[in-house]
């Protein structure tokens, strides 16, 4: 039975807790009267995995059975999450790749012929043969990529793109035209954070740049409080509302939504996920042999070894049907997995940033997206109110080298070297340059025929922190390199006790420090 | 010297005891399945058979996924379409671990225990274990059954023997016995290229490409018997021939459609069957000369 999650309270008996630091780990000693929050335990995986994807497609949420919504002649599209979920990749077959065959399955004994399958990467960059693969397994990919039927979204092909309205907040409806125009749409989601899925999927996944300009911006951005709450984030407000324009204007809509559970390493690293006094010997020698050898390493070689781990996380729910009902249910699976009770918030939050996030699967974590990570991802992990107070200090560990993919994130560079040398200030950002990179030529070249991030997507990533910007009397980079963390606006610090005597200077002196024990990555219900 | 330093004779009029058989049927190959003998086998496959297999048969292997919900401590039955001696060798290769060093491969006990050295060679080599093919012969089911039931997993051609022309032939109910008598999933396996690498009648191998497509393992269902189960088996056999030869997509849709082709061949004279072969067999031969060569 996995143990809950819960609240250590450190004393002077607490052994130094790991923190995630880039491509490893960091032990700290936290000074007594600190807070530690641990992750639970992961669920129990389902045993019969591809029984439970046929339960669910034969018995939807308030929707009919998708046998009774296939039939010959019809145009059938299935979209599937990118490369962003789930992190790390899982281990093969992906839940995408069982979930796809059924639906498949189901469609060959209806006599569908006409089907097509869309990558649903939005802004995304485009995803390689080889993460497509991944993705859906060598059988669909052979059977469908050759002939031009299965292949990655492409936001800036006006031809590929239909327009469906406008809500009543003036919010443009642009999505896929396949998609649009197909008789029934099936999306095939993964959800790792309570963010995930539900009308988002669509709405955002298969969406332009004149329709995600309107929930990701910076004043929406400051109003989701969190982004893993979509009663309290007008992220999802704006995703709900042209779900529903969707729906309404005709697309029929199958959801699948997956649960995964949080086992995220891998054997002989699985003890990386386990509390530190229950490493056996066997454990901390593994930990003190990779530690030596990847400080040892050369940082490229570091990289592709976590790139390359594959996650065994282990299939806890799915559900189908209506895209709400479906989303209800697996938010409670998220909870039920994620959600850790704290009590009263904190003046300083300590947080280990890892080497990944959704937006660098097998790529470079570059400056922006260490503060995306940490501000945009781990500062919303919560749900009530945030972890640490207004006005208080994060206190971020991740190396935030000087560091680019100059095949994925071209516009980051330019992000970084021109808008962020002139100014960190989100509005004066907004209003000044987005239009610029958005409807950048090069860039909108780069991100249809090459595997670039559009133009816009650095400004998204900086506006993700927007609300803990605000929220924030300051935020201090531990072990970061410190130009790149001063060009973000940031404060570096070389050791733990330097950054909480630089945050004491916000915070004033004794103040409370809460960690968030990561990995497994939780969410704090914070009363 | 005389008895007692010799045997004595049988006297005459006496019957002598049936002597006990130590080929065919009857050979014995439990040394094979112990510690030195299978560690010996370790170094063979990984060894010298891995590396003649990608030589001469450079395998592409798919389907490896399907088998990822299987308990990895339970005895499996690979059951897959034969036409060439490449094929035990290639599968050996090919099976995953934790299978693959815990694996003993169903051989015709009238060609490969024929003579106590060949026997020994494919026990050792393959552990290979002895099946009857001419009769029904209980100790070959029970000792079959005996290994699943011990966790050892077993590959066998339910066909029976290599296709005499290209064609594949009725699948037999071994395979499906075993797993109605002891519960072990059955994966289907499907083998394409071997034939032209070494089909029968070919004494040298001529390599080639091959393509080893796994199967979603079947697990016997109530009620089943090892007639059903053994057609479901046939049938998935045939699919994985139709997803090699086309793709999953369209092999999905022929096998709702009904359509799915079958293996054997269609019916009529031998010149017919090779002909709808086509240029799958793919053997060619030197034309040899109807006149003395008088250079």
């Amino acid at each position: 039975m996995p143990r809950p999650g819960f609240v250590l309270e450190v004393d002077r008996s607490t052994p130094p807790l790991l923190f995630h630091h880039g491509e490893w780990f960091r032990l700290h000693k936290l000074p007594s009267g600190a807070r530690a929050i641990y992750a639970p335990e992961p669920l129990d995986g389902l045993d019969d995995v591809d029984g439970a994807i046929r339960d669910a497609l034969l018995h939807p949420l308030d929707a009919d059975p998708l046998p009774a919504l296939l039939h010959p002649g019809m145009k059938l599209t299935i979209a599937f999450d990118d490369i962003s979920l789930p992190l790390p990749q899982m281990r093969r077959p992906d839940i995408r790749q069982r979930v796809i065959e059924a639906v498949l399955d189901l469609a060959a004994d209806a006599g569908v012929d006409d089907v097509e399958l869309i990558a649903a990467l939005a802004l995304h960059r485009r995803m390689t043969e080889a993460e497509l693969r991944r993705a859906v397994g060598d059988r669909v990919y052979d059977a469908f990529a050759p002939r031009g039927r299965l292949y990655n979204h492409d936001a800036e092909d006006p031809e590929a793109m239909a327009f469906l309205g406008t809500t009543d907040q003036g919010e443009e409806v642009e999505i896929s035209r396949r998609a649009a125009e197909s008789d029934l749409l099936v999306y095939v989601n993964i959800n790792l954070v309570a963010m995930d899925g539900g009308h988002k999927s669509v709405a955002t996944g298969l969406a332009s740049y004149r329709s995600l300009r309107h929930h990701h911006n910076v004043d929406t951005m400051r109003q989701s409080r969190s982004f893993m709450d979509q009663h309290r984030s007008e992220l999802h407000s704006s995703n709900w509302r042209m779900g529903r324009l969707i729906a309404a204007s005709g697309v029929k809509v199958f959801q699948i939504e997956t649960n995964l559970n949080t086992d995220t390493f891998p054997a002989p690293f699985d003890f990386l996920q386990r509390r530190e006094w229950e490493w056996s010997a066997r454990d901390r020698m593994t930990f003190i042999a990779a530690s030596k050898s990847v400080d040892r390493a050369p940082r490229r070689l570091a990289r592709s070894i976590f790139q390359s781990l594959e996650a065994p996380y282990a299939l806890t729910s799915i559900q189908a049907g209506e895209v709400e009902a479906v989303h209800k249910r697996t938010t409670e699976w998220v909870h039920k997995q994620q959600l850790v009770s704290v009590e009263g918030q904190t003046d300083v939050l300590l947080m280990g940033l890892p080497f990944l996030c959704p937006y660098n699967v097998n790529s470079v974590m570059n400056p922006i997206l260490v503060a995306c990570l940490g501000l945009g991802y781990f500062f919303n992990l919560y749900r009530g109110k945030p972890l640490v107070r207004e006005g208080g200090v994060v206190i971020m560990g991740h190396p935030t080298t000087w560091e680019f993919h100059p095949v994925h994130h071209p516009s980051y560079i330019d992000f970084f070297e021109q808008v962020l040398a002139d100014t960190t200030d989100l509005d004066e950002i907004q209003a000044k340059y987005e239009k610029s990179f958005a409807e950048d030529e090069w860039y909108r070249h780069l991100y249809r025929t090459s595997y670039a991030y559009h133009g816009v997507h650095p400004f998204y990533m900086w506006y993700w922190c927007a609300h803990a910007l605000q929220h924030l009397g300051d935020v201090i980079v531990m072990g970061g390199d410190p130009r790149a963390v001063r060009r973000l606006g940031f404060r570096p610090a070389s050791t733990l006790d330097d950054a909480l005597e630089m945050a004491t200077d916000v915070v004033g002196r004794h103040p409370s420090i809460t960690y968030m024990h990561n990995p497994p990555m939780f969410i704090s219900d914070v009363t | 010297m005389g008895f007692p330093w010799r045997a004595a004779a049988t006297p005459r009029g006496v019957a002598p005891l049936p002597e006990k058989g130590r080929t065919g049927a009857d050979f014995e190959t439990a040394w094979a399945r112990r510690l030195p003998a299978r560690l010996a086998r370790v170094l063979i496959v990984e060894g010298p058979m891995r590396g003649a297999v990608r030589g001469v048969a450079n395998p592409e292997r798919t389907g490896l996924d399907r088998l990822s919900d299987l308990d990895t401590k339970k005895a499996v039955i690979f059951a897959a379409n034969h036409h060439s001696h490449v094929d035990a060798p290639l599968l050996i290769t090919s099976v995953p671990e934790p299978w693959r060093h815990r694996l003993v491969v169903g051989a015709a006990a009238d060609y490969f225990f024929a003579t106590r050295f060949t026997g020994a060679l494919s026990a050792l080599a393959m552990g290979a274990i002895p099946i009857d093919r001419s009769r029904v012969n209980r100790r070959s089911g029970d000792l079959a059954a005996d290994l699943l039931e011990d966790d050892w997993s077993i590959l066998i051609f339910p066909e029976g023997g290599r296709s005499p022309d290209g064609w594949g032939q009725p699948f037999r109910g071994g395979a499906a016995y075993l797993s109605v008598r002891t519960g072990a999933p059955v994966v289907p396996i499907h083998l394409e290229g071997t034939v032209r690498i070494m089909g029968r009648g070919m004494n040298r191998p001529r390599p080639g490409r091959t393509l080893v497509t796994f199967g979603n393992p079947l697990f016997p269902q109530p009620g089943d018997d090892a007639r059903s189960l053994g057609a479901r088996i046939e049938h998935a056999v045939y699919r994985l021939a139709d997803e090699a030869a086309t793709d999953w997509w369209a092999a999905s849709r022929r096998a709702a459609r009904g359509e799915t082709p079958m293996l054997t061949g269609p019916e009529g004279p031998s010149w017919r069957r090779a002909w709808a072969l086509g240029d799958r067999k793919g053997r060619r031969r030197k034309a040899s000369r109807s006149w003395p060569n008088l250079d």
